[in-house]
C-alpha cells in the first residue's frame, strides 16, 4: 500500500471514529438513527468484502453469498438465544461455522467454472429460506417465526447509547477484517489467488495447489460474509428465513458491481451504496406517487436492476475503478 | 396406488412446465452460450400481460396468442438492445445483466401490478376434460399443451429453411456466416422464441401457483435441475429432464409421506421442495455435468 492511501484510510478511520462524539453538537445531523444506518453499511461492507474476495480476486463467481449470510447471522442467534453467549462471542464461532461451510461448498465448485458455478450458488440462494424452515431445525431456527434477541448492551459502563456501541463495536470488526483482507492479498498466498483468477494454467503450473486455494478462499470468503451475518443479526436482534432469499444475494452482487470487482475501497463504497438505495427507495416513491402524481410503486430492485446493467456498460471496474481511472487521466493531462 | 397414480400425473403436468421453462432456457445456452437466470422472471411477467389483457375484456384464446407474440417481441429486443453489445464482454458481465433483468422485470411487475397475489383463470373446462381421480383438467390441458409446443417447435427446426438456418447459426457461426444467414438475427429470434416458450410455461403455471411476482422462482429452480439432468446442450433431452425431474419431485414427496405416516419420522416433505432440487443441481454438476443426454465437451488445454 502506497503512504498517501495508509494517510487516506487512516483518516476516513479517524473521521469514522470522531463520528458519534458530533452527535451533542449537531443533534440533527447525527440522529441515532442515521448511526444505526452507519452501521449498517459498515455491516453490508464486510458482507460484500466477503463476495469481493471470492469473486473479485479470486475469479470464483457467487450468487449465493446470501446463504452464507443466512448460516452466521443464525450461528449468532442460536448461540445467542440457546446457550446465553455473549454477542461478541458469536462473531468468531459465526466465523468459523461459516468457513467451514463455505469451504464444504468449495469442494464441488472446485469442478464448476463460469455459468455453471453461478447456477449452483444461484440454485443455492433460492433453496436458502426453505431449508431453515426445515422441520427438524425448528427447535434451534424457530422455523418461519425466526428468532428474537437482544440488542448488545453497552460494556463497562462506557458513556454510550445502545447505537453509538453498536457503530463502534462494528467499526472496529471491519477495520480488523479489513486490515486482515490488505494484507492477505498483499502475501505470497493473496498472490497465488490472483495468479489463478488471472491466468489458471499457469498458476497452476507454477506449482501453485489451485484446488487448496480455492476452497479455502470459498471458505474465508464465506466466513466474512458470515461475519456479518452474525453482526446484523446483533444489530437487528432477530433473524427470519424470509429475509435471507435471493434478493440478499443480488444486494450483495450490486455491492460488488457497484462499488468495483477487486477492490477493497470498492467494497465499502458498495456497501454504503447498496444501504442507501435501500433505504431511499421508499422515500423516493413516496416523491414519484405524490409529487409526480403517477401511479407507480418503485422498488430499490427496479434501480439495482438499470445500475447493474449500466455499470456493466458505462464503468466496468465499478465506482472505485471510475475514479481511479479519472483520477488518473486528470493526472495525465496536468503532467 | 391410486394416490400413488395421483401423484405420477401431478408429476408429469408439473413436469410439462419444468419442460418449457427448460427448453426455453437450453434454446438459449445452446445458440449463446449463456444461462438465462432471468428466464423465469420474463415467464412471469408474461404470465402477467396475459392477465392485463384479460382484465380488459379479451377471452383467453386470444390473450394467450396476443402475450406470446409480445413475449417474442421482447425477447428480440432485449437481445438486441441489451445483450449483443456485450457481445465479447466476460462471463461475470453477462451474468450481472441477467440478475439486472431479473431484478428489473421482478420489481416492474410489482409495481405495475402490485404484489398482491391475483387468481389467474384456467381455460380448460371442467366437466368432461381429465380422468376423474387421476388427472384434474387443468393438468391434463398443461401437459397438452405443452406437447404441442414442443412439436411445433420441433416441426419448425426440423423442417423449416427458418429453423435449418438457426441450427446452422448455434452450431457453427462462422461458417453459417460464409453460407450467408445473418447469425445476429439468429440469435434474437432464438431469444424471442425461448421468451414465447417462457410466455406459454408462465400462463399455465400462473393458474396453479397464483400470480405474483415471486411465483417463478421455484418453477426456475426446477427448471434448472430439468435441464442439467437432461444436458444443457440438449433440448429434447432438456425436455424428458422436466418430466423426470417434475415426477421424481411428487414420488419423493409421497415417500417422505408414506415414511412418515408408516414410522411417525418426518423426513422429507413438500416444505423441502426446493432443497430437492437444490440437491438435484449440485449432484448432477458434479457427477455427469453433460447429463443424461448431452454431449461431453472435451476441452483442448
Amino acid at each position: 500500500m502506497a503512504a498517501s492511501s495508509k494517510k487516506w484510510v487512516l483518516g476516513v478511520i479517524a473521521i469514522a471514529v470522531l463520528l458519534p462524539l458530533l452527535q451533542p453538537v449537531f443533534p440533527d445531523v447525527v440522529s441515532n438513527y442515521r448511526l444505526f444506518l452507519v452501521s449498517t453499511m459498515i455491516i453490508a461492507a464486510i458482507a460484500v468484502l466477503g463476495l469481493n474476495l471470492l469473486t473479485g480476486f479470486n475469479g470464483q463467481f457467487s450468487l449465493g453469498h446470501g446463504a452464507f449470510y443466512a448460516v452466521g447471522a443464525y450461528t449468532a442467534a442460536i448461540l445467542m438465544d440457546k446457550l446465553n453467549v455473549p454477542y461478541w462471542a458469536t462473531i468468531p464461532a459465526a466465523a468459523i461455522v461459516c468457513f467451514i461451510v463455505g469451504y464444504l461448498f468449495g469442494l464441488p465448485a472446485l469442478k464448476l467454472e463460469g455459468h455453471y458455478l453461478a447456477l449452483a450458488t444461484f440454485a443455492l440462494a433460492l433453496a436458502v429460506p426453505q431449508i431453515l424452515k426445515y422441520k427438524w431445525l425448528e427447535g434451534l431456527t424457530g422455523g418461519v417465526q425466526g428468532i428474537v434477541l437482544m440488542k448488545p448492551e453497552v460494556p463497562f459502563g462506557l458513556p454510550l447509547n445502545e447505537d453509538q456501541w453498536l457503530y463502534y463495536f462494528c467499526l472496529l470488526v471491519m477495520i480488523v477484517l479489513f486490515w486482515g483482507a490488505a494484507n492477505m492479498l498483499n502475501s505470497r498466498s493473496g498472490r497465488a489467488m490472483m495468479a489463478i483468477r488471472d491466468q489458471y494454467m499457469a498458476a497452476d503450473t507454477m506449482g501453485i495447489d489451485t484446488a487448496l486455494y480455492k476452497t479455502v478462499t470459498f471458505g474465508i470468503s464465506a466466513a466474512y460474509t458470515g461475519i456479518a451475518g452474525a453482526l446484523s443479526a446483533s444489530a437487528i436482534a432477530f433473524v427470519a428465513p424470509d429475509s435471507f432469499g435471493i434478493f440478499l444475494s443480488i444486494k450483495f452482487l450490486i455491492g460488488l458491481v457497484v462499488g468495483g470487482i477487486g477492490s477493497l475501497l470498492g467494497s465499502v463504497l458498495g456497501g454504503i451504496f447498496y444501504v442507501l438505495v435501500d433505504n431511499s427507495a421508499q422515500s423516493l416513491t413516496q416523491f414519484i406517487r405524490n409529487d409526480l402524481g403517477l401511479p407507480f410503486d418503485l422498488s430499490a430492485y427496479t434501480v439495482f436492476g438499470v445500475l447493474l446493467i449500466a455499470i456493466i456498460y458505462l464503468m466496468p471496474m465499478g465506482i472505485a475503478g471510475g475514479l481511479y481511472m479519472a483520477y488518473r487521466k486528470l493526472r495525465g493531462a496536468r503532467a | 396406488m391410486e394416490q400413488l397414480l395421483q401423484q405420477f400425473a401431478s408429476g408429469l403436468a408439473n413436469g410439462a412446465i419444468y419442460a418449457c421453462v427448460a427448453l426455453a432456457l437450453v434454446m438459449i445456452y445452446v445458440s449463446t452460450d449463456h444461462i438465462n437466470f432471468a428466464q423465469g422472471e420474463m415467464a412471469m411477467f408474461s404470465a402477467y400481460i396475459s392477465w392485463q389483457l384479460m382484465d380488459w375484456g379479451m377471452s383467453f384464446w386470444i390473450a394467450f396468442v396476443l402475450t406470446v407474440l409480445i413475449s417474442f417481441a421482447m425477447g428480440v429486443l432485449i437481445e438486441r438492445l441489451i445483450l449483443r453489445p456485450l457481445h465479447n464482454a466476460p462471463v461475470l458481465s453477462i451474468i450481472v445483466v441477467f440478475i439486472g433483468l431479473l431484478a428489473i422485470f421482478n420489481s416492474m411487475a410489482g409495481a405495475f401490478w402490485s404484489y398482491l397475489i391475483k387468481e389467474f383463470p384456467s381455460p380448460f373446462p371442467k366437466a368432461d376434460f381429465g380422468i376423474a381421480g387421476v388427472i384434474g383438467p387443468h393438468q391434463l390441458g398443461v401437459v397438452l399443451v405443452t406437447l404441442i409446443v414442443l412439436g411445433l417447435l420441433f416441426v419448425f427446426f426440423r423442417y423449416t429453411p427458418l429453423g435449418l438456418a438457426m441450427r446452422a447459426a448455434a452450431q457453427n457461426p462462422q461458417m453459417a456466416r460464409l453460407v450467408g444467414v445473418r447469425v445476429d438475427w439468429m440469435l434474437a429470434l432464438g431469444w424471442g422464441l425461448a421468451a414465447s416458450v417462457g410466455a406459454v410455461a408462465g400462463i399455465m403455471v400462473a393458474h396453479i401457483v397464483y400470480l405474483e411476482p415471486n411465483m417463478m422462482g421455484g418453477i426456475l429452480l426446477y427448471a434448472f435441475a430439468s435441464a442439467l439432468v437432461g444436458g444443457i446442450s440438449n433440448p429434447a433431452g432438456a425436455v424428458a429432464g422436466g418430466f423426470i425431474v417434475g415426477i421424481l419431485e411428487n414420488m419423493v414427496a409421497y415417500a417422505g409421506n408414506q415414511i412418515e405416516k408408516a414410522t411417525g419420522v418426518y423426513i422429507i416433505g413438500n416444505g423441502e421442495k426446493l432443497t430437492v432440487a437444490l440437491i438435484i443441481v449440485i449432484f448432477v454438476l458434479t457427477v455427469r455435468p453433460a447429463g443424461l443426454f448431452g454431449r461431453v465437451v472435451v476441452k483442448r488445454v
